[in-house]
């Protein structure tokens, strides 16, 4: 038995791997090894992403026999979530929750976020004069505007940010994710049980109050935390290191604070961190770019790669804060994508901003090239970032 | 030219209104109004053509006008 598969493995921490970007070239469809001695259609072209990810019948139905999984990234429940329902059970569940992510709902979030992220950098820079950013600031501000996005109460914060931040450690063996995982998601649960009885001014309730089955309501509250905690995090600390990494860049940023939004959008597109969500199984004959893909084979639509697409984005490998691309797939393409983009883009925005404006004198406490990345996901990022000020 | 949207194919992932946000609101439920159905200038034009070709559930349709 081989146990070839595809290669995520970059060279350069700031590119796709080079062996997709050499498929984008040469041969922009093509079936390459998988996990356990399958095979899986990578797809690189822009244009074509779309197309995949555009057609619920590549389907993201993760039960269904041959659905690639990517390791690590297994369905976190047996109850299905949104991220994983085909039309039109996804339909009726994304049509239901999506009012509640609306740009004008997002933007309105704008105060409080501003606050948390205060209070966050008060903190880091009380405790001393170095710390890791992923945990003393990356980390944290998601969880907690993802906490009271759900309502919960002020008292839990620290036992669900403890518990998420622990199902997203880097050291934690499985038992340890596992059983975050499980305390959180009994957490919810309880919320939500609790929001039966006394509905209160929250997303749970609202859900609730529109018809949503409490156990889909569960699924629905764990899968906010589970896409929205580690890949916000993981843009934070990306973004803030290429700024250390990149002076000419942050120099930018402090020169016209106005192209702040562009760079949030450059970066998503140049980091496109969240590669995995775009794996699907064909569920019928269906062409791509000129090639035929049966039903039952297994499709990867990959982003990153997409994302430097030279058709689409000229010199696709530059970080241009002017650039004001707005059709790159860093949140994904079609049903799926991503529903909490805006909340995303609102956090990015506030982080960059205070962190530029606080810490004028932030460095990396090692180098650069000290940093590890997290090339095997599920989503990129960085482990550790030692930051000192 | 004549911008519409399908609302009954609308995510509510709001890119339209984030690309043109004089074009384009979301009701309450998030789905898609068109505030602009008529865009005429140049500049209006460009953004909706932009806002057409980002939208993910492709919902949105610029075409000529009747005439
Ligand atoms: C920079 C941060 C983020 C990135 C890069 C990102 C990326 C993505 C991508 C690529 C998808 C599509 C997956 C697929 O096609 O299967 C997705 C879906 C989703 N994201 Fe995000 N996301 C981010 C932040 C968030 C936040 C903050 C939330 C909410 C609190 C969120 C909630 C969701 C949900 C619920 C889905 C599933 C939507 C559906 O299946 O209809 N994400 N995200
Ligand atoms: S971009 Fe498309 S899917 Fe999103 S809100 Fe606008 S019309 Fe709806």
């Amino acid at each position: 038995m081989t146990t070839a598969t595809f290669s995520m493995q970059r060279i350069d921490p700031y590119s796709p791997p080079a062996e997709h970007l050499r498929l984008q070239q040469e041969a922009p469809v093509s079936q390459v090894p998988w996990r356990n001695d399958t095979t899986i259609w990578a797809v690189t072209r822009h244009a074509d992403v779309r197309t995949v990810l555009g057609d619920a019948r590549f389907s993201s139905d993760r039960s269904l026999p041959g659905h690639p999984t990517f390791a690590g990234y297994t369905s976190a429940s047996k109850l299905k979530n949104l991220i994983e329902m085909d039309p039109p059970e996804h339909t009726q569940q994304r049509v239901r929750v999506m009012g509640e992510f609306t740009v004008k709902k997002i933007a309105a979030m704008r105060p409080r976020i501003e606050q948390i992220v205060e209070e966050t950098i008060d903190a880091m820079l009380a405790s001393g004069t170095e710390a890791d950013l992923v945990e003393a600031l990356s980390l944290p501000v998601p969880s907690v505007v993802i906490a009271e996005l759900l309502g919960v109460p002020f008292e839990d914060h620290s036992l669900f940010q403890e518990n998420s931040a622990a199902f997203v450690e880097a050291d934690a063996t499985p038992e340890q994710r596992m059983a975050a995982m499980g305390a959180l998601k009994e957490y919810i649960g309880g919320l939500v049980a609790d929001r039966i009885e006394r509905p209160g001014d929250d997303i749970l309730s609202r859900q609730l109050a529109a018809g949503a089955p409490p156990e889909e309501l569960t699924a629905l509250g764990f899968l906010l935390l589970i896409a929205g905690h580690e890949t916000t995090a993981n843009m934070i600390s990306l973004c803030v290191a290429t700024l250390i990494d990149k002076p000419e860049l942050l120099q930018q940023l402090r020169e016209n604070p106005a192209l702040l939004p562009g760079a949030v959008e450059e970066l998503l597109r140049y980091f496109t961190i969240a590669e995995v969500g775009g794996l699907r199984l064909a569920t019928a004959d269906l062409e791509v770019g000129g090639v035929l893909i049966p039903a039952g084979d297994a499709v990867f639509a990959l982003c990153n790669t997409a994302n430097r697409d030279a058709e689409v984005f000229p010199e696709p490998n530059t970080i241009d804060f002017t650039r004001g691309a707005r059709n790159h797939v860093a949140f994904g393409f079609g049903p799926h994508q991503c529903l909490g983009q805006n909340l995303a883009r609102l956090e990015l925005e506030i982080v960059l901003e205070a962190v530029i404006r606080r810490i004028p004198t932030l460095r990396f406490a090692g180098t650069f090239d000290d940093i590890s990345f997290k090339e095997w996901g599920p989503n990129y990022g960085v482990y550790r970032l030692p930051v000192a000020w | 030219m004549q911008l519409t949207a399908n609302r009954a194919t609308c995510i509510g992932a709001g890119q339209c209104v984030f690309t043109d946000p004089d074009a384009f609101d979301q009701d309450d439920d998030g789905l898609v109004l068109v505030l602009r159905p008529e865009p005429a200038a140049t500049e209006e034009i460009a953004r909706a053509t932009e806002a057409v070709h980002v939208c993910p559930s492709r919902s949105l349709r610029l075409v000529e006008s009747a005439p």
